[in-house]
């Protein structure tokens, strides 16, 4: 860290963090992550256990790959990238397994399935190992909550109106739906629970984005 | 009709580019073209010229659908008088209860369908046009009598989103809209459009109903393992021709094959529909039916229905002729639609026949190809090209 020309919070620095969150955001706008997007957004508690790992393993697999980029003979580079990610993702299932078995239990093989999430490869390979090791770190911050956020915002439409309550680590099951909907002939909606409507919550997510904010707009 | 004229005349200029209302010149449109043939016409690069449009495509099919609908009125009316025992009830009265209860369905359907086409057309800035015309009949005459209205409008405005408008709206849908509601409803509330007491009108809150009445479907029955059909009481047995008049409980546009049949024939006659289409999916399922029948488990009384028996039952006949002939969503070439009617036919008795959990297919069958149908084009289409380049005499150089 021989040059000092950014400040650890400078403008520069935040925007790797807002990008992801907004117009530059790993799901919606990068299309990577779709598949374990589709799976554990029933609930909104696996979707926010599962934001919070991929934020924890994407933020420091960039941190560890940006810090021996100089090192990584470029022909081997995948397999170091997996190995670094591997690791990490069987630390965070192991500690899944003793302190939220239930949830652990849940997201099932999705936690080692991070480990394919394109969003860390997507990352390591186009940022992590061409910047110094802190933007790198907010870097994979940024986009582990990108991904979160979709997760989340998919999670609680489809928690809300497949199931009518929302389940917060923590606090459990809030019914957020009264019964006296339910008497007059409210009814939960189960296609909601079931994948397909998963894909097109998302896409209707990512149809109110683009709808909002034209410059993401791609054009042939 | 001078008094629309003199006011679509007087008020034309505000709407037009530059006028006041310019925004909503293409809801103005509509109600001038829906009241008056418009005055557009195409002058150049149309080689074919013919007087059928899109609106009076879609009025023709309004028309055929109507035998099915106003039977369909009867039979709810009918089959509610049987179960709850006054089986003398007259014809009049009968419709006149259907009527009351089918309306509002209709009425739902329209205007959440429209109301969704207002806001995209307004947003976009495109002109309506009659799309949701025959959608809005249909997808009335597909639901249970006792679907609550709330549902039908949350499935027919989720059917007009995600099914039409994502797409770009009318004619450029992959999916046939009216069954995707159906097929949402199917999914998201199974317990109000599958089960034994929704066909019939107020059986499921159980109110007056005669002992002993029943309202299954045949399939409803054959599932449960009932060989001989009967209809409303058990030991009321009903043969080939009563499924074909189609006094039974269905889905209310869907029971009378004759009804659909002489909309099927309007259709023909007016060269609306595909008769390729509508004859090879009645071919598919009397194949694959006889198939069934022939080689199935002679225990299994969905197995044991005669093929002839299955195309008058369940909504195998409505979805051969409303359905699978919808030019946007089917098969566009000549020998493709040959493949799709085939394919919907085995697809339906297959899905209906060895399928436990839906005793159904046809709404699936179809929805299935509807997503195939441009694949299968594809294939002609280059099988095509590739015969009349071999025959040129043209050497044609691929770069």
């Amino acid at each position: 860290m021989a040059e000092k020309n950014d400040s650890l919070f400078s403008k520069k620095n935040l925007q790797l963090v807002t990008g992801p969150l907004g117009k530059n955001n790993p799901i919606t706008v990068q299309t990577l992550g779709i598949c374990s997007a589709l799976a554990i957004t029933v609930k909104v508690e696996p979707a926010i256990v599962m934001s919070i790992s991929v934020t924890i393993v994407v933020a420091f697999a960039n941190l560890l790959a940006s810090l021996i980029r100089k090192s990584i003979p470029d022909r081997i580079r995948i397999i170091v990238q997996l190995v670094i990610i591997a690791t990490l993702v069987i630390i965070v299932d192991q500690i899944l397994k003793a302190y939220a078995y239930g949830v652990s239990k849940q997201l099932s093989v999705f936690v080692g399935l991070i480990i394919t999430n394109c969003i860390l490869m997507g990352r390591l390979e186009a940022f992590a190992l061409g910047n110094k090791p802190w933007p790198s770190f907010l870097d994979g911050i940024g986009n582990g909550l990108g991904y979160g956020i979709i997760l989340v915002m998919v999670a609680l439409i489809r928690e809300l109106l497949g199931a009518g309550a929302i389940t917060l680590p923590g606090i459990g099951e809030i019914k957020l739906i009264p019964e006296s909907f339910y008497e007059f002939g409210y009814a939960n909606n189960g296609l909601m629970i079931l994948p397909p409507m998963a894909l097109i919550t998302l896409g209707i997510v990512i149809w109110v984005q683009k709808a909002r904010n034209k410059e993401i707009i791609e054009h042939k | 009709m001078k008094i629309f004229k003199d006011l679509i005349d007087k008020t034309k200029p505000q709407f037009l580019k530059g006028g006041k209302y310019e925004k909503w010149h293409s809801v103005y449109e509509s109600f001038e073209t829906f009241l008056f043939v418009p005055a557009k016409v195409t002058n150049k690069g149309s080689h074919i010229r013919d007087a059928i449009d899109l609106k009076r495509a879609m009025s023709i099919v309004i028309i055929a659908l109507l035998p099915a609908l106003l039977f369909g009125m009867w039979n709810v009316g009918s089959l509610y008088y049987l179960s709850i025992g006054q089986a003398d009830a007259t014809l009049f009265q009968s419709f006149a209860y259907g009527f009351l209860k089918v309306l509002p369905l209709i009425v739902v359907s329209y205007g959440v369908g429209l109301g969704v086409e207002f806001i995209f057309v307004y947003i976009k800035g495109h002109e309506i046009n009659e799309g949701f015309l025959v959608s809005g009949m249909l997808i009335p005459m597909i639901m249970p009598i006792d679907i609550p209205l709330w549902m039908l409008a949350v499935a027919t405005a989720f059917a007009v989103v995600i099914g039409k408008e994502v797409f770009g709206g009318t004619g450029m849908n992959l999916l046939n809209p009216a069954l995707l509601a159906r097929a949402f409803l199917f999914f998201a509330y199974p317990s109000k459009i599958s089960g034994n007491t929704i066909w019939v009108s107020q059986l499921s809150e159980k109110k007056g109903i005669v002992d002993g009445f029943s309202g299954e479907t045949i399939l409803g029955q054959k599932i449960n393992g009932v060989f001989e059909s009967y209809n409303g009481f058990v030991g009321n047995k009903i043969g080939t021709w009563d499924m074909f008049l189609g006094n039974i409980p269905g889905s209310i546009g869907e029971t009378s094959t004759l009804a659909i049949l002489i909309g099927a024939a309007i259709l023909l006659y007016t060269g609306i529909a595909s008769f390729r289409i509508m004859f090879s999916v009645f071919m598919g399922g009397l194949i694959m039916g006889s198939i069934i029948y022939l080689f199935g488990n002679p225990e299994n009384a969905l197995h044991q229905i005669s093929p002839i028996q299955h195309l008058f039952i369940g909504g195998f006949a409505f979805g051969a002729v409303f359905m699978a002939t919808d030019p946007v969503t089917g098969s566009q070439t000549g020998v493709g639609k040959w493949i799709y009617g085939f394919l919907i036919g085995i697809f339906a008795i297959i899905i209906r026949c060895l399928n436990p959990a839906y005793p159904e297919g046809m709404m699936l069958a179809i929805l299935l190809m509807n997503v195939f149908a441009p694949l299968i084009d594809n294939v002609i289409i280059q099988k095509n090209i590739k015969r009349r380049l071999k025959r040129s005499p043209i050497v044609v150089s691929e770069k």
